[in-house]
């Protein structure tokens, strides 16, 4: 776990466009700390975008924005981020790939204490065994397991997902978003999915993104921890509400 | 079961080749008979050595030496924004001159030994080594690259554990097609002026009317230059096996 607290996110997005099309403009939005926001839309709704605004991948030109964070320190350093594939270097073993943030930062991937957390992460996501294997070795849901433990190995209190488990099957995908609920409370989580399954069982807080430039929904707080059963009721409901709000949204 | 159906290509083109001649009764100083060509390889094994040695020894200087300039190039232009603003179009304009047309003045200035030869296989190959490394080197995948800056990779770390080896199959293709067209710039330059290596031998056997010993001289070049190619595919295929998982089936196939 980080020695510090994770904080509250406060993005302001003042404007946010590619070539001629304005995606935000006077955008807000606020992530609790140590809590999980989901963000739901559809394709093109520009939630890939304000993903990559908050990890600082886009350059100025194409996004002004300003980020606050409730301990008044930078965010700058403090992100890990998880993309929706895996991203794991395929001449690298699976260890190493757990281990990538060190050998990119000052090489230091093979202290031993470093080593040491890699396996051990490797095993809170199951994959003991598979320390040495390549990830071409691995299957879809093995190596997005190796991808979380890529993530957690960076120890960051902010942790931005970018639709991580969409592209497996529904059973793995249920495995992983317990392993993901399990591994990742008490950091600051912003979650980007389709699924409004997986936002109600793992969000804190969710909203849906729509328009041109975008707007944020009224935020829905589904009760209980996550990971909530696929099964529950209240869940149930929640979906069938969040599928009307985005099938009337303007993609 | 590979082994055999090359085996059999192979007869089929000797067979071929014998109906040809015949069929057609072309004289041993037009067309040599397959056996009139292996005769000639055993009587005059030592030449073909000698000559052989000599041109094998320019071709993969030829090839290390062009590769490694190849590499370096793609790496500065890769590197500084400068470098390819001036050096990039002296590249694409060096490559509308044909560099066979520079092999009189390679021999006059560097000499009727290796050196010009190797200069020659060094030039025939430095553009496809350089266009396919630094075509690999600009085109690292977007996500590994966002992944690294949110990481705060380094420059150095960063093209050291991720640009390298992301732009290796990239620089791989260019290495064969150097391996395969490296021979070319070292036999012009001894059809040019030289007095050892394959090349002359062809040469010298032709004015002599020796047609056999320039078939057998024809055929060991061409067995070099297959040898080459066959080494450097399995030196790189073993370097980069998480390449391989990628491949497509038919290609697979073929091998």
């Amino acid at each position: 776990m980080s020695a510090a607290a994770p904080p509250g996110v406060h993005v302001r997005i003042a404007r946010l466009a590619y070539a001629d099309s304005l995606i935000f403009s006077g955008f807000s939005l606020k992530l609790e700390a140590a809590r999980c926001t989901c963000l739901l839309g559809r394709s093109g709704s520009g939630k890939s975008s304000l993903l990559r605004a908050l990890a600082q991948l886009l350059s100025a030109s194409v996004c002004e924005l300003q980020i606050e964070c409730s301990d008044h320190l930078p965010l700058t350093g403090r992100v890990a981020y998880m993309a929706q594939e895996d991203l794991l270097l395929p001449w690298l073993n699976v260890l190493d790939n757990v281990t990538l943030g060190h050998r990119l930062r000052d090489r230091s991937h093979n202290r031993p204490e470093v080593r040491d957390r890699a396996t051990r992460l490797l095993g809170d996501v199951g994959l003991r065994g598979s320390a040495r294997a390549a990830p071409g070795e691995l299957s879809c849901g093995m190596r997005q397991r190796a991808a979380i433990a890529r993530t957690l190995m960076e120890d960051q209190p902010v942790v931005l997902m970018d639709e991580p488990f969409s592209a497996l099957d529904a059973i793995t995908r249920l495995d992983l978003q317990n392993l993901a609920a399990r591994l990742l409370h008490e950091r600051t989580l912003l979650l980007i999915t389709h699924d409004p399954l997986e936002a109600l069982r793992l969000g804190d807080a969710i909203y849906t993104l729509d328009g041109r430039p975008a707007n944020l929904s009224e935020p829905l707080r589904p009760r209980g921890p996550a990971p909530r059963p696929a099964g529950d009721e209240q869940l149930l409901a929640l979906q069938a509400r969040l599928l009307g709000q985005l099938s009337a949204s303007v993609p | 079961m590979i082994a055999a159906r090359r085996l059999m290509t192979f007869a089929g083109l000797l067979l071929a080749w014998q109906g040809i001649v015949w069929l057609t009764q072309a004289p041993g100083y037009i067309l040599p008979a397959p056996v009139a060509v292996a005769a000639a390889f055993v009587a005059h094994a030592g030449t073909l050595a000698h000559h052989a040695s000599t041109t094998v020894v320019e071709i993969v200087s030829g090839l290390l030496l062009g590769s490694l300039l190849g590499f370096g190039s793609a790496l500065s232009l890769s590197s500084w924004r400068s470098v390819r603003r001036w050096l990039l179009p002296v590249l694409v304009v060096s490559q509308a001159m044909p560099v066979f047309a520079l092999a009189p003045i390679l021999m006059l200035w560097l000499g009727y030994g290796m050196a010009s030869k190797i200069a020659m296989a060094v030039l025939i190959i430095y553009f496809p080594v350089t266009a396919a490394c630094f075509d690999g080197l600009r085109h690292t995948p977007r996500g590994w690259l966002e992944l690294a800056a949110t990481m705060r990779a380094t420059p150095g770390n960063l093209l050291r554990s991720i640009r390298l080896p992301a732009a290796l199959p990239a620089a791989a293709s260019g290495l064969r097609v150097a391996t395969a067209v490296a021979p070319i710039g070292a036999v012009v330059g001894e059809w040019v002026g030289s007095s050892a290596g394959l090349g002359y031998l062809m040469l010298h056997a032709n004015g002599r009317m020796q047609i056999d010993l320039m078939f057998a001289a024809l055929v060991t070049l061409a067995t070099i230059s297959l040898a080459l190619y066959f080494s450097v595919d399995y030196a790189l295929k073993r370097a980069l096996p998480w390449h391989r998982q990628t491949l497509a089936d038919d290609e697979e196939e073929n091998q």
